[in-house]
């Protein structure tokens, strides 16, 4: 019987996956050092080299305001990846406290937490979120310079695919506390005494979690593209900060003119989505041989 | 038909909920109208800006606001759209329309391929046709749906020029009226198909297992027979629910496919019913989004039990 690490390991769709996210990862955060060593820049602006195709140093060519192609994707990838993982982070601690908390309690609490649950399932998401990233912040306390600036778009689109990403999460661990809670060890452990935080923390949660960390990964993905898709309605990431989804934002109305600008940041999104999914499939088929049908 | 009943009695409690949630929500939209008529008359003195608050009634409390919005709307009075100058039923009606003319279309072609594509990947487990059919279902769950439709639209409008790259059919225009559907059509398939071929896949795959598939052959019925007669038939249960629950999932979606093609239907009238601070038509259009893809889920519990009669209607779960 091999370990899950090592089935893992021979699963080559899931290594190339986290070889392609780790390699997209690294690039985004050391975009600077190669921004330096090139002499390119994703930020500045450069008029004489509008729509310069690929050569020399730009390896892909400059865009509509001579900014590097190449560095300018991979400033969007740093933006477009951390609210991938931080929202990924949020959904799971969100969804494993509701879901554990619902699965151990029972009784009424558990029936309001899992009709919450599935209330936000059943709302419209993509209408949704665009209300929530249009949302006026300075009605709900927040000055206008705060509204506006580049690190509260940031964290309002995090919250937001937060807000209405957990409920997957959350019922995946309630299921999976609610299995684990049946098993004799934690009987034993209720028997000698144990409190509430310490069954949970010593025997439920680290039990349950493989699951969830499979459903974290697929949600990385599907936060991915729904952070791209609110960017490209315009209502996502704002200039003069860059994500994939306002690149392709802005490649919309260049189509005619320079149609390459509107190829790169969607294969970088369908890349990353792609190997998330390969990734999370590897993770499940790993950790949970029985659930392996897909 | 008591299920029925408690189902949609449950249905009116949870769209009554989400009519306050939705209210709230565009009551924290940027501006409000009485903002939006100041705007277009530079004359008006703070003392009218009072009174039309008044009139309007947006000086009240939020959950004033809401009943009396409830009151009307439960007469038939759902209001005015501001950007369209039309009572908002009537904008809403015809939108609806284009978006199940689109979504409907949408909704059988990619459920035919997905449930011809996922059997026949079942079928031939690990072969190169198994391989295929997964790599692509992979890339449609990943697709982001605006990029291939960004593609699309420059393939097939900017450099062939074979179809308009976006607009609703008119008359007069140099394309055949059924051209304007090609292309969010074929973005819509091909972004849906990806989920549904591997959830029919792991749903044949399940049922092949079973004794009496084997004992279907073993009595030597045809492949094709045991596929379709018994294979298919059990491997439907499963997939019918998420394919129920798949409409509510492509009617939320298509506001994206319906904004960048520029097809007028609810999708496109929610984005820009948002951005334009169009209350009354944004909310409407919010609660009937959100009535279909509860019908959706009541659809897919009664086609539950419908194809297994096991399951009875009401003590499901």
């Amino acid at each position: 019987m091999k370990g899950r690490w090592q089935r893992l390991a021979a699963d080559r769709a899931a290594i190339a996956g986290a070889i392609v996210l780790l390699g997209l990862g690294l690039a985004s955060i050391a975009v600077p050092l190669f921004e330096d060593a090139l002499g390119v820049s994703g930020v500045e602006t450069d008029l004489l080299g509008r729509f310069e195709p690929s050569g020399g140093l730009h390896f892909l060519g400059q865009d509509e305001a001579g900014r590097d192609v190449l560095a300018r994707l991979l400033r969007g990838g740093r933006v477009s990846l951390a609210i991938g993982v931080l929202g990924a982070l949020g959904c799971t601690i969100i969804g494993t406290a509701i879901g554990t908390v619902a699965a151990y309690m029972g009784g009424i609490i558990d029936a309001v937490l899992m009709r919450a649950t599935d209330f936000v399932m059943s709302l419209p998401s993509l209408p949704l979120l665009i209300i929530l990233a249009a949302l006026d912040l300075t009605k709900i306390g927040f000055s206008i310079d705060a509204a506006r600036s580049p690190a509260v778009a940031f964290w309002r689109i995090v919250t937001i695919v937060v807000l209405l990403g957990w409920t997957g999460i959350a019922r995946l661990s309630r299921a999976t506390t609610l299995a684990v809670l049946q098993r004799d060890y934690v009987v034993a452990a209720e028997a000698q005494g144990a409190g509430l935080w310490r069954i949970l923390r010593v025997h439920v949660v680290p039990n349950a979690v493989a699951p969830v960390i499979v459903a974290a990964t697929l949600a990385m993905g599907r936060i991915v593209l729904a952070e791209a898709a609110l960017s490209f309605l315009g209502v996502g990431i704002q200039p003069p900060s860059t994500s994939w989804g306002s690149m392709l934002n802005n490649a919309q109305d260049l189509l005619v003119t320079a149609p390459l600008l509107a190829v790169w940041p969607g294969a970088l999104i369908l890349a990353t989505v792609v190997a998330i999914n390969f990734l999370g499939d590897g993770l499940r088929a790993a950790f949970d041989p029985r659930s392996e049908t897909g | 038909m008591h299920f029925l009943l408690t189902r949609l009695g449950a249905a009116t409690l949870v769209i009554a909920l989400k009519s306050f949630i939705i209210f709230a929500l565009i009551g924290l939209m940027p501006g409000d109208p009485v903002d939006l008529l100041m705007t277009a008359n530079p004359d008006a003195t703070p003392e009218d800006v009072v009174k039309l608050r008044s009139i309007y009634g947006v000086d009240q409390p939020i959950m004033a606001r809401y009943f009396s919005w409830l009151l009307a709307a439960l007469q038939g009075d759902l209001g005015f759209s501001r950007i369209q100058h039309r009572p908002v039923l009537d904008v809403v009606v015809p939108a609806l329309g284009n978006t199940l003319m689109l979504t409907g279309t949408a909704f059988f072609i990619s459920t035919a391929i997905a449930l011809t594509l996922g059997t026949v990947a079942a079928l031939c487990p690990g072969r190169w046709q198994d391989k295929a059919i997964n790599l692509l279902a992979y890339c449609g769950i990943s697709l982001p749906g605006f990029w291939l439709g960004l593609l699309l639209i420059y393939v097939f409008a900017v450099k062939l020029g074979l179809l308009p790259a976006g607009g609703m059919p008119r008359a007069g225009e140099a394309h055949p009226a059924w051209a304007y559907i090609v292309l969010p059509l074929a973005t819509l398939v091909t972004v849906e198909i990806g989920g549904l071929t591997r959830y029919t896949r792991a749903a044949v795959l399940e049922v092949i297992g079973q004794d009496y598939v084997r004992t279907a052959h073993a009595k030597g019925l045809s492949t094709w027979r045991v596929v379709i007669r018994h294979v298919l038939r059990n491997a439907m249960i499963p997939v019918v629910t998420i394919i129920a629950l798949d409409f509510g999932h492509l009617l939320s979606g298509v506001t994206l496919i319906e904004t960048m093609f520029g097809w007028r239907g609810m999708g496109r009238l929610i984005y820009e019913s948002i951005m334009g601070n169009d209350y009354n038509l944004a909310l409407v259009c919010l609660l009937t989004t959100t009535a279909m893809i509860l019908l959706g889920s009541i659809l897919a519990d009664i086609a539950y039990a419908w194809l297994d009669p096991r399951i009875g209607l009401g003590d499901r779960r």
